[in-house]
């Protein structure tokens, strides 16, 4: 029997409240009329329609997903291959170097990140925008990919590999038939990490974009250090909303092949 | 009984399958003075052994003995520090374990979990370039002979684990290597299934004729399937026999305490013409046994008696060599039989076995009661090591 | 050979773009400032050859970390920022211990749900969650809106661009990276060893601190490392939360190379603020090995 009782009940609902309620109070604000953020003047949704009429916005939105899309396929494929080094390639000249640089950045606080790539860059004399931004957000992103895809290839039974080899594959046919296939969950969730890193990032990208190219962050960022914005709350509902809808059918959808995957080996182990 | 065919008794009959009496046969799998180290570990010790087509072949030893570092070398997946092995007298030691005519069930499974039952026991033909209605016929065949033809579309886990084993089995066969491995098929079923398994895996290896090396540490598979078994421990081969000559006829301590049940006596020896006497006590009778190799006298050894080979009687059996006055201490039943430890005045303790052939409260003896020992001077074997 | 490509690739793109970078930062903490382009001195010639390495390293030295040790401005944004971040630490494992307590003792088919709860803003932008606050803590904002209703206060306090603010941020951004470690190991907590533990005379309280609370420490530990590692250089919530009044080594950092423009000065910071890290990253490193090993 478990041991639920009111104190456990009450922490819940506090912590939740605790968790919930800012984003909730910023998603009723995004509604209101008024321009003056603490005092409710009726329902409106012109936040959103001034917020869809705002190019700088916009521009910085597509700047963003570019970034988004490309560092984390790159992060995906790089991080997707550190691990496997990680895990599968047994000790070489360097592994400590190796491994260490592929923990390192996921401590290492940002506005060092930043620093340093932006100081490289201009080492190399390469000029800052989309492209040094993408270069930043892979290098950090790749390492918590990797981080993902390794925890999950440590738990991944070995002999499936041997078996693959077994069979007559070579090496390479056992990694694209076998593992990679097995493996593939734990890779999109690595891709929907860095997604979700390069989407959120400001202080790295504050450092490495130029003038050539803001991101989203940044703007909002300059946005409301100087206070609330209506706009700003109208913005962050819709990126809440698609987080949400993510992530709640993301766990509907695991939940449901949990429950028939347990389903069917019932019935299996019954016939 | 569906059977491998295979040899019974210590001395086989010429017409049984015994290839490693005849000194023509070729083996097939030849380990010559083969090492292997893990660090500074030695897994294998410098083991030589042939292993000869058809045969079942069974690797009997405790973890960590080397028995599955033994199979994956065969297996490629590990290679010998030193030595060679051969298979059809080619060395295979530097072939990768994707070239090798040889095929692996492991211990896991290890059923690809994205493929259907189908598809796991097409993948090895699939690999061949085979075309697709050879590939068809082959999987057919498989499903078949493992009776899973209606299972073909399922993924692994919508199987029971009976089922699971079966589509492992098919999909190492499906290539028809020369030599199947198989680490601990039956461990991961319940006794009642692996029962049954057991004869149906002899079943199949009959039916396809081919080379089976089995790894297990259940000495009671071992004996059940195999044409020949050999006991390891530490990296080394300790005997290399049949079932019944491991089971009569262990020349080592280390092996007639690894199967079966053994009461052993240790004592000293002195030759009498044809026969050893073994004094194991002060003011007791010597054993008396037969011996097929050299003893001196006064030699430390030890004897070793099973069970089922000494009889409880209230009187000593007049036609048998050696008796022994004892008290019941603690009576074992088991149903088909009983075992009975009887404590000898010299303080050692003996486990005999009893077949219940007659009802429980017809029974003849209880505890405390003073009961004698008897058996032949051929029940038991004199060992020196 | 595809090892090697296998191997080469990742390995190569993170010394270009990690381990050089860090480099240059610890080259130019240890330059002098330069009204040039790039600001600071010495540039190293490779032209030059072994010369020109020597020249270069000769004028390498200290001096940013000596200036950083006298001007008490940096002094007092470390320790502020220790301060911050232990503080924030211990506030967000009181709030998180009794979630996390509660979700390991909630019925079976909640749990998915409360953790996919607990997640869900870990994928919400870090950004707007900080924001979020801003309109709740401001004067006129939300929360004195409701305390002055309910009668509770008559004057407005003042929390945005406090250090309580700067607190409340920390303890809500990190605050799931609390609860999920202590969560995992509390599920994995045997229900019996409680009640054996009754069974052999404790209290229901006793029978939490002397069993569930000690079993559940890696968990604690694994989350405030999670918390106090980067709650030390957090920059976002400081500059939105605290205020000019705020010090934190992260904002100096950002100042001393936006505004100021010094790079070896904030590289030297970057250096320090590192060192400062290094120790509970060790720490943290260590105890995940302990965690991993006792798992198995």
């Amino acid at each position: 029997m478990k041991r639920f009782s009111w104190f456990n009940a009450t922490s819940l609902t506090l912590g939740f409240v605790f968790l919930y309620m800012p984003m909730i109070i910023l998603v009723i604000y995004s509604f209101n009329a008024s321009k003056l953020v603490t005092v409710w003047a009726g329902f409106s949704t012109k936040w959103y329609v001034e917020l869809f009429h705002n190019e700088d916005f916009l521009a910085a939105a597509v700047v963003t997903l570019k970034v988004a899309v490309v560092s984390s396929t790159f992060a995906t494929v790089l991080g997707t291959m550190a691990a496997y080094v990680l895990v599968r390639q047994g000790r070489f000249h360097g592994r400590t170097l190796f491994s260490g640089m592929i923990y390192a950045p996921l401590v290492m606080p940002e506005v060092i990140t930043g620093l340093s790539l932006l100081l490289l860059f201009i080492g190399i004399g390469l000029d800052r925008g989309i492209v040094t931004i993408i270069l930043a957000h892979t290098t950090f992103a790749m390492c918590y990919v990797s981080v993902v895809v390794s925890s999950r290839l440590t738990t991944f039974d070995h002999s499936l590999e041997e078996a693959a080899l077994d069979l007559g594959c070579s090496p390479f046919e056992a990694f694209r038939l076998v593992t990679l296939p097995i493996i593939a969950p734990a890779i999109i969730s690595g891709w929907l990490l860095a997604f979700t890193l390069s989407l959120d990032d400001l202080v790295i990208a504050s450092f490495t974009s130029g003038p050539s190219a803001t991101t989203l962050p940044i703007k909002i960022f300059s946005a409301v250090r100087l206070g609330v914005s209506p706009e700003i709350n109208a913005l962050s509902t819709i990126m809440i909303g698609i987080v949400t809808v993510g992530v709640v059918s993301a766990s509907l959808i695991t939940k449901r092949a949990a429950v028939k995957r347990a389903r069917d080996e019932q019935s299996a182990e019954r016939s | 009984m569906a059977s491998a065919p295979r040899s019974s008794g210590i001395k086989h009959a010429s017409t049984a399958f015994a290839p490693w009496e005849d000194p023509d046969a070729k083996p097939l799998i030849q380990f010559k003075n083969v090492t292997k180290k893990f660090g500074d570990f030695t897994a294998i010790d410098d083991l030589t052994i042939d292993i000869y087509q058809r045969e079942f072949f069974a690797l009997l030893g405790p973890s960590g003995c080397g028995k599955t570092t033994l199979m994956r070398m065969l297996a490629g997946f590990e290679n010998p520090t030193r030595g060679q092995i051969l298979l059809g007298g080619q060395d295979i030691v530097a072939v990768p374990p994707n070239k090798r005519p040889v095929n692996m069930m492991f211990q896991s499974y290890a059923l690809f979990p994205h493929l259907s039952v189908w598809d796991n026991i097409a993948f090895g033909l699939r690999r061949d370039k085979l075309d697709q209605d050879k590939i068809e016929e082959r999987v057919a065949e498989m499903l078949r002979l493992t009776r899973l033809e209606q299972f073909a579309k399922r993924k692994p886990h919508q199987i029971s684990g009976g089922q699971r084993q079966r589509v492992a089995l098919a999909r190492s066969l499906a290539k028809a290597p020369k030599l199947l491995l198989l680490d601990e098929p039956l461990g991961a079923l319940d006794k009642k299934l692996r029962n049954e398994t057991q004869f149906e895996l002899m079943d199949i290896q009959e039916k396809t004729g081919t080379t089976f090396v089995i790894v297990t540490h259940d000495q009671e598979e071992a004996m059940t399937v195999a044409s020949r078994v050999a006991v390891m421990d530490h990296g080394k081969m300790i005997q290399v026999d049949t079932p019944a000559g491991i089971y009569e006829a262990p020349n080592s301590v280390y092996v007639a305490d690894f199967i079966g049940d053994v009461n052993i006596v240790e004592g000293n020896a002195t030759v009498q013409g044809d026969r050893v006497h073994i004094s194991f006590a002060e003011g007791a009778d010597p054993i008396i046994t037969a011996f097929d190799q050299p003893i001196s006298d006064g030699q430390r050894v030890s004897y070793a008696i099973r069970p089922e080979k000494i009889s409880v009687d209230r009187e000593p059996l007049a036609d048998r060599a050696n008796h022994v006055r004892g008290k019941i201490e603690d009576i074992g039943y088991l149903g088909d039989v009983s075992t009975y430890h009887v404590r000898l005045p010299s303080g050692g303790l003996i486990s005999a076995l009893m077949t219940n052939s007659r009802r429980l409260a017809r029974r003849d003896f209880t505890w405390d009661d003073e009961v004698w020992l008897s058996w032949t001077d051929t029940a038991g074997v004199l060992l020196t090591k | 050979m595809r090892r090697l490509i296998l191997i080469a690739v990742p390995y190569l793109w993170l010394v270009a773009l990690f381990l050089i970078p860090f480099l240059i930062v610890l080259k130019i903490s240890l330059s002098d400032v330069a009204l040039a382009r790039p600001p600071y001195f010495p540039q190293l010639d490779l032209a030059e050859g072994w010369a020109g390495i020597k020249a270069f390293l000769s004028e390498l030295d200290f001096e940013n970390f000596v200036f950083l040790s006298t001007d008490d401005l940096y002094w007092k944004a470390y320790l502020s920022s220790l301060q911050i971040a232990v503080v924030s630490t211990l506030l967000t494992l009181l709030v998180a211990y009794p979630i996390a307590y509660a979700m390991a003792r909630a019925a079976d088919e909640w749990r998915p749900t409360l953790l996919m709860l607990v997640i869900l803003p870990f994928w919400t932008s870090f950004l707007i969650r900080v924001y979020s606050w801003m309109g709740i803590l401001s004067t006129e904002g939300v929360l004195n809106r409701f305390l002055m209703w309910t009668g509770i206060i008559s004057e407005p306090l003042i929390l945005l661009n406090t250090k309580i603010a700067v607190y409340i941020g920390i303890v809500y951004t990190y605050l799931p990276f609390m609860i999920l470690p202590i969560y995992s190991a509390l599920e994995k907590l045997d229900e019996s060893l409680l009640e054996a533990a009754e069974d052999l005379g404790c209290s229901r309280l006793q029978a939490f601190w002397l069993i569930t609370f000690p079993l559940s420490r890696n968990g604690i530990v694994a989350g405030c490392f999670l918390v106090f590692i980067p709650a030390i250089g957090e920059f976002v919530i400081p500059s939105l939360l605290g205020g000019s009044g705020t010090l934190m080594i992260g904002k100096v950092l950002w100042e001393e190379f936006f505004s100021n423009r010094d790079w070896p000065v904030a590289s030297a910071v970057a250096i320090i603020l590192l060192l400062i890290l290094i120790i509970p990253i060790i720490l943290f490193q260590r105890n995940e090995q302990k965690a991993r090993e006792a798992g198995r």
